[in-house]
């Protein structure tokens, strides 16, 4: 596939100076069965150019991926009365539980801050909170937490510099999804920028679903929790019985 | 062989030979002491990452389990007194009821955890120490004079002189159906807070408020603890959806062979010996959980789903 690909963009192309994002996924599709122990996704793909790259800048790229944004309560524990008590609230308006960005370079140095506004890129910018001020006296360390929570757990990942750019044309980002997946429509944005500038942005969406077994429990606990609840107490019955049982047959 | 395996409604990863074992232990330890092992697990399942609700609501799942298993041979000894258990039962499941409710509005604002931790301590703290002294002066007398028989509510108090007479023929007693009841509602109660069956709450208070003959109390309180976990476990699953079923199945898999195993440890200690190490078992995990509320955290921050997630 990427050998098709350099074949079609070395037939050179005529003249333009723009720079187009040719991208491919090895998977949009991810199923989360019973022994589902993560996923690695590999995001692949070329920059199309109508004319030689410019001289006087360097080609940089960032790659994002991320689960559907959910509105999350951030709660902060104080004393009161010796012991450790949730006591502040702050709500943010939407945040993902899995995001990793990954890029050719340092963060900072590839993407000016006026882009990253714009395109929510690092990890204090796709968290969305506004208004937060009015709710808690340091609301901003309430969202500096949930980043800092969020990258000690592995769900928030800033790859810098593993996305691999050869020749200023081919890229390829490795992107390893963690085993606590939860279902939805995962967003992927690759960018390229040049000083700092976004000059193109693609998107792309892998489908990640429970299956199987999974996915009939889940649907079955959602949709019918009575007959589910008496299913696990018949479960457990039958179980307390078995032993019981068999146990009398070995050693009666 | 690495056997992970993603809980569908957790929607966490891991690995079922730890589960398995993790149900073993505590199954032999509630083997051994007669006890559901629901005051073990959950801590235990926090302990893993599981979430708090979950935990709760597999936890009582679990004891369903275990007591259907231990009922059994009480059945066989005619150690259950079905009349006092059904009272109870009344009163536990409206006392589980209220404890769902209570439980879905903690939960809405973020202090079910301290609510669970402080249960905990408080209860398993009291049991353990009225456990520990009162087995620990059993020993000291069965050193003195030899065997002496445990002592239960004889006199006359105020628990008996309730309206509502019945008599309870198994039990020994002729009593008021309402301090049972509210015995009942009370552990149904902690049982939907605290995802434990109770028995080791309902044991004290059958013998010293109560009264009861001891044959009889252990059957009774793992037939009542039967019903009310399983009504427990089913409000869960309908007011919250947090009943994990894999969760679940893995645990009691472990635990209803661990407590076939235990509850044949059991025969060979004395009574006292047994007590004293259960009082010092649960109060270890009242330590525990206190100093998780005392100490500084670590991270003082905690995230939580808001807005229209559960």
């Amino acid at each position: 596939m990427i050998r098709a690909l350099c074949l079609w963009l070395c037939l050179a192309l005529p003249a333009l100076a723009q720079e187009e994002i040719v991208s491919g996924l090895s998977q949009n599709r991810v199923s989360i069965t019973a022994n589902f122990d993560g996923s690695e996704i590999l995001i692949y793909g070329a920059v199309r150019r109508m004319a030689p790259p410019p001289r006087d800048s360097l080609l940089q790229v960032i790659v994002t991926v991320e689960d559907p944004s959910m509105p999350l309560v951030i709660r902060r524990k104080e004393r009161v009365a010796g012991i450790w008590i949730n006591n502040a609230a702050v709500t943010i308006d939407a945040a993902p539980s899995f995001y990793a960005v990954a890029t050719t370079g340092p963060i900072d140095a590839i993407l000016d801050e006026t882009e990253n506004l714009r395109h929510r890129i690092t990890i204090d910018r796709v968290i969305r909170a506004v208004g937060i001020s009015a709710e808690a006296a340091e609301a901003p360390d309430f969202v500096t937490a949930l980043g800092r929570i969020r990258l000690a757990e592995d769900r928030y990942r800033l790859l810098e510099g593993t996305v691999q750019l050869t020749a200023e044309t081919l890229f390829r980002a490795d992107i390893v999804l963690p085993a606590n997946l939860t279902e939805g429509n995962y967003r992927v944005r690759i960018f390229l920028t040049r000083d700092g500038k976004v000059v193109d942005l693609q998107e792309r969406r892998i489908g990640v679903q429970k299956a199987g077994l999974e996915r009939f429990l889940f649907i079955l606990a959602h949709e019918r929790p009575l007959v589910y609840g008496i299913l696990a107490l018949a479960l457990a019955a039958l179980a307390g019985w078995g032993a019981s049982a068999a146990f009398r047959l070995i050693r009666p | 062989m690495s056997m992970q395996l993603y809980l569908p409604i957790a929607e966490v990863s891991v690995n079922a030979f730890l589960l398995l074992g993790m149900g073993g232990l505590v199954g032999v330890l509630s083997g051994m002491f007669g006890v559901g092992g629901g005051f073990l697990i959950t801590p235990l399942l926090f302990f893993l990452g599981i979430p708090p609700a979950v935990a709760v609501a597999t936890g009582a799942n679990l004891v369903v389990a275990s007591s259907v298993s231990g009922v059994l041979a009480q059945v066989r000894r005619r150690g259950v007194d079905f009349r006092m258990g059904g009272v109870m039962l009344a009163g536990g499941i409206l006392g589980s009821a209220a404890g769902v409710a209570v439980f879905a509005w903690l939960t809405r604002l973020g202090q079910i955890d301290l609510f669970v931790q402080l249960s905990y301590v408080l209860f398993l703290g009291a049991v353990g120490l009225l456990m520990f002294q009162e087995s620990l002066r059993a020993i000291l007398a069965a050193r003195k004079v030899g065997a002496s028989p445990v002592k239960r509510a004889r006199v006359q108090t105020w628990v008996h002189r309730m309206p509502f007479r019945m008599k309870f023929r198994a039990s020994g007693l002729y009593i008021s159906v309402l301090p049972p009841a509210m015995i009942g509602a009370a552990v149904g109660f902690l049982s939907a807070i605290m995802g434990v069956g109770g028995g080791f709450i309902m044991v004290p208070a059958m013998i010293y408020l109560l009264g009861m003959q001891t044959k009889v109390v252990i059957g009774t309180s793992l037939f009542q603890i039967i019903f009310v976990t399983a009504f427990t476990t089913v409000a869960h699953a309908v007011t919250s959806q947090t009943l994990d079923i894999m969760l679940a199945l893995l645990l009691i898999l472990g635990g209803v062979v661990g407590a076939q195993i235990g509850s044949r440890l059991g025969v060979r200690l004395r009574a006292e010996q047994l007590r004293i190490l259960l009082a010092l078992l649960v109060l270890a995990v009242a330590a525990k959980i206190a100093l998780d509320l005392l100490l500084t955290p670590s991270e003082l921050y905690s995230v939580a789903f808001g807005g229209a997630m559960p």
